[in-house]
């Protein structure tokens, strides 16, 4: 039973890194961005490219899974997102799709249609047992890292002059391009750090998520899930989102296998009609 | 008797902040009712109100005496109550032909046909005529709304109040941002109203208010501040302080 | 004014609200050389069908998207619906005659579609984006898990057709069945053609344009969205049942997320809102799918993703500003 918390929570986790650029790219600029999805794969291929090929360490590719995304991120922002922003949202939800169709077959192409895997340090596998509870050592690690960076963002999101200002833009962006805010620069940052996360989310979660090309869209639901029902005006709201899902997701596959992501996808309707604002979301309106 | 219009202590909250507070307005059969007050004192949202766009927190809306409180807006509009908006909200794709011939059709229960061609109506194209020419928008009928010059697109905007046949009419400042010389056009309009439709109208133009209005509310933070004749409320101490205080801050 | 002039003027009225409705030069163009393929094309009969029943799925996402604006990303529920339910009601003997069956699963998805309408009135566009996409999903792990009726991932075996009108058995070579889609196509065409122009379809673009307005001059927004989504509904279904009933065969993949996406490619390619949009694009599709699935098959997806990224940098606008000035020299003053 805990068990199945702990693997759901260290699950959840992982939702929250992967997903919580996109919270910011649908609240600063309500842009429907289904694309994120592409950026952790981005990382986990990364990942797999430098830890298996190259031999580097599993801690050293972390980074660097961290940092190509968001290099990309940042480029493609720069070049073919920002003109987007404008559109309407039908144009933005036809503009992504056909980027995480061109990254699925890009990925194919390349890497191949099959699932591939990270060799993670030995020191990483196998359980261990606490008071009963099973804890398995990778997903200590996901909890420890991802923790840290939820921890990390709220504080950086609070106490920051970057995080003020992203506050403010995300509030009002009028207003806080009228206080001299750059409100472009700060998404293009926002944009880049979000892109990272994923990817490093991309590259922790290839053990437990799978990754193959088909990532993107198999996820896409599930982050979109965590920014509807989490809302977009603060960290806190996807994160505990995030971990409901990852525990509800968990369990249900334990408990209720027959029924699949039937309930998941259930829960999902029924919060959006009945607050579509978002389960944790500040605003009642917008 | 009933009056045309009556509102009992409604309320609106947003959030914390109080935009109609306890409003018991009656709007008398036939009057050219003026709602005025500074900025910010609640008018359009009491616009809102009555319209349905917006439900009250608290209190009730009668039309003819009758409880239209919990009513959708468009069904508001089936019993004669109608609105324009400040800013003009048209159908920038259509044409003023099309855009009146909606509102025709929707009042003689032709809208939600879906099996005739529009325009195979005799009765509801003979009233589309009648619309046009009154409001001189025969000649750009066939124009795309979207650039027809403010002055027309204001004139369609009651043109197409106009076309639902209102008993009540609600005007949300009918002459905002029209240029002088294209002010007149509406005006006359406006005062060529046939005397049965009541009139309750938000101006901030004073000489417009004082000249056509027969009756004055002031609205002060969302509250009904005092009411009476143009002549009552002009000589109202109290109501020219109002205004000079907002003056003072504004200017 | 003069009763005369009074007269000509309503004339004039009743005219130029009935000019989008009038066909136009090449509309008959269209679909003469639609009949003719089916005399000259006898060996595309296969894919032709297809064609025709891609143009009538995208034909619905036009209804919904060009017609009331709401974005669904979840289309292929109600044509994986109508997909399984034909495919039953031929499996299990239910209704015989092919026609038939294909009227009643178009109402029972006409009817479904009215039940979860309710869902998509509210909201942005993103909740609409998510509960379309949520309901297809939930349809496809219901179709998944019910496998003893629906056959789950083996997909729906053993859908055998009964001969379309009692006399024309289906064949190998998809003539039948072609001849059979491209009818419904043409009968469904004028349905919506008769719709989009009739007083409920001009009401639909107010709408569109301005919810809020259109309620302010009596127009009951949320009956008349409830309306175009049942029928928007229907038609995907409609579309599906012509799959299985061609195809004799169902599998889960009507219900994919790629299909919902495929179909957006398919309708921005040839338009959105003046009802060729999907039947051009359902054209243009098929033809590039089959002439790059013979370069590199399993890489097609790129080029439809290419495609969309490059639809949207150049703009919608500008694109349809091009096609309407093709349009225009034959479809005069449609636009």
């Amino acid at each position: 039973m805990l068990t199945i918390l702990f693997d759901g929570i260290a699950y959840g986790m992982l939702l929250f890194i992967l997903a919580c650029g996109l919270s910011v790219t649908l609240g600063l600029m309500n842009f429907i961005n289904l694309a994120h999805g592409a950026f952790a794969m981005a990382g986990g291929y990364v990942a797999v490219v430098v830890v298996n090929k190259l031999g580097v360490p599993f801690y050293a590719a972390l980074p660097i899974a961290f940092l190509a995304p968001a290099l990309l991120g940042a480029l493609l922002e720069r070049t073919i997102y920002r003109p987007v922003y404008a559109r309407s949202h039908l144009d933005q939800v036809l503009f992504t799709i056909g980027l995480v169709f061109m990254s699925v077959a890009a990925i194919d192409y390349v890497a191949g249609s099959q699932q591939v895997f990270i060799q993670i340090p030995p020191s990483l596998e196998g359980r261990f047992e606490v008071f009963g509870i099973g804890i398995g050592r990778y997903r200590l690690l996901i909890i420890v890292v991802c923790g840290l960076l939820a921890a990390g963002l709220q504080y950086g999101l609070a106490n920051t002059r970057f995080g003020s200002r992203l506050r403010a833009a995300v509030d009002d962006p009028r207003t806080a391009s009228g206080m001299g805010i750059n409100v472009n620069a700060v998404f293009g940052v926002t944009f880049a750090l979000g892109s990272g996360l994923a990817g490093l989310g991309g590259a922790l979660g290839a053990e437990i998520l799978g990754l193959d090309p088909q990532f993107p869209l198999k996820f896409m639901i599930y982050f979109l899930i965590v920014v509807a029902m989490g809302g977009t005006s603060s960290v806190t709201g996807p994160f505990l989102a995030a971990i409901l899902l990852g525990i509800g997701d968990v369990a249900g596959k334990y408990y209720m296998p027959k029924l699949g992501a039937f309930v998941i996808y259930t829960i999902m309707i029924v919060v959006l009609l009945w607050r579509p604002q978002g389960l944790f979301s500040r605003t009642t309106s917008r | 008797m009933s009056f045309a219009l009556e509102t009992i202590g409604v309320s609106m909250h947003f959030g914390g902040i109080c935009a109609s507070n306890n409003v018991s307005l009656q709007v008398q059969k036939g009057a050219r009712h003026a709602l005025i007050g500074p900025n910010g004192a609640g008018k359009t949202t009491l616009i809102n109100l009555l319209t349905g766009v917006l439900r009250p927190s608290a209190g009730q809306i009668l039309l003819e005496g009758r409880d239209i409180t919990a009513l959708a807006a468009h069904r508001r509009v089936g019993l004669g109550l109608v609105r324009t908006f400040q800013i003009n909200q048209l159908f920038g794709e259509l044409t003023p032909l099309e855009t009146i011939g909606l509102a025709v059709s929707e009042r003689m229960g032709a809208g939600g046909d879906w099996w005739r061609v529009a325009g195979s109506r005799g009765a509801v194209d003979r009233q589309i005529v009648e619309i046009l020419e009154r409001f001189h928008l025969v000649d750009v009928m066939q124009e795309r709304t979207a650039i027809l010059p403010y002055g027309k697109q204001r004139l369609l905007e009651i043109a197409l109040a106009i076309a639902c046949r209102p008993q009540v009419l609600l005007l949300d400042e009918p002459a905002a941002g029209v240029p002088e010389e294209e002010r007149h056009e509406i005006l006359a309009t406006v005062a060529a109203l046939p005397r049965d439709v009541t009139v309750l109208f938000i101006e901030h133009d004073m000489d417009l208010v004082f000249s056509f209005s027969d009756r004055i509310s002031v609205l002060v933070n969302g509250a009904l501040f005092t009411e009476g004749s143009p002549d009552e409320v002009s000589r109202d101490e109290r109501v020219k302080a109002v205004y000079l205080g907002e003056d003072e801050v504004d200017d | 004014m003069s009763g005369a002039a009074m007269q000509d003027l309503t004339a004039q009225v009743a005219y130029h609200l009935a000019r989008r409705a009038r066909w136009r030069g090449l509309e008959y163009v269209f679909w003469a050389a639609a009949l003719a393929s089916v005399f000259f094309l006898p060996a595309k009969h296969l894919i032709l069908n297809e064609i025709a029943i891609l143009a009538l799925f995208a034909l619905s996402l036009d209804l919904l998207i060009g017609y009331a604006g709401i974005i669904s990303l979840g289309h292929a529920a109600y044509f994986g619906f109508g997909a399984y339910a034909a495919g039953l009601i031929a499996k299990h003997g239910l209704i015989g005659e092919p026609v038939l069956a294909l009227l009643v699963t178009g109402l029972v998805v006409a009817l479904l579609g009215f039940i979860t309408s309710f869902l998509v009135l509210r909201g942005s566009d993103l909740t609409r984006i998510m509960i379309t996409l949520g309901f297809s999903l939930i349809l496809r792990e219901v179709a998944n898990r019910f496998a003893g009726l629906t056959g789950g991932a083996d997909g729906l075996q053993g859908v055998t057709m009964a001969p379309l009108l009692g006399q024309f058995t289906f064949d190998i070579g998809g003539h039948v069945a072609y001849m059979y889609s491209l009818t419904v196509l043409f009968v469904m065409f004028l349905v919506a053609r008769r719709i989009v122009y009739s007083p409920f379809g001009l009401s639909l673009r107010a709408v569109q344009g301005n919810a809020l307005r259109a309620a302010a001059i009596g127009i009951g927004v949320n009956w008349r969205l409830v309306a175009i989504y049942t029928i928007a509904a229907a038609y995907a279904g409609i579309a599906g049942a012509l799959l299985t009933q061609s195809t004799q065969f169902c599998s889960l993949d009507v219900f994919s997320f790629e299909r919902s996406a495929d179909l957006f490619v398919v309708l921005v390619l040839g338009g959105v809102g003046y009802l060729y949009g999907g039947l051009v694009g359902a054209v243009l599709f098929k033809i590039t799918q089959d002439w790059l699935a013979g370069l590199t098959p399993q890489y097609w997806q790129f080029w439809v993703g290419l495609t969309l990224v490059i639809i949207v940098l150049v703009g919608t606008e500008r694109l349809s500003g091009w096609l309407r000035a093709i349009r225009r020299l034959a479809f005069k003053g449609q636009g």
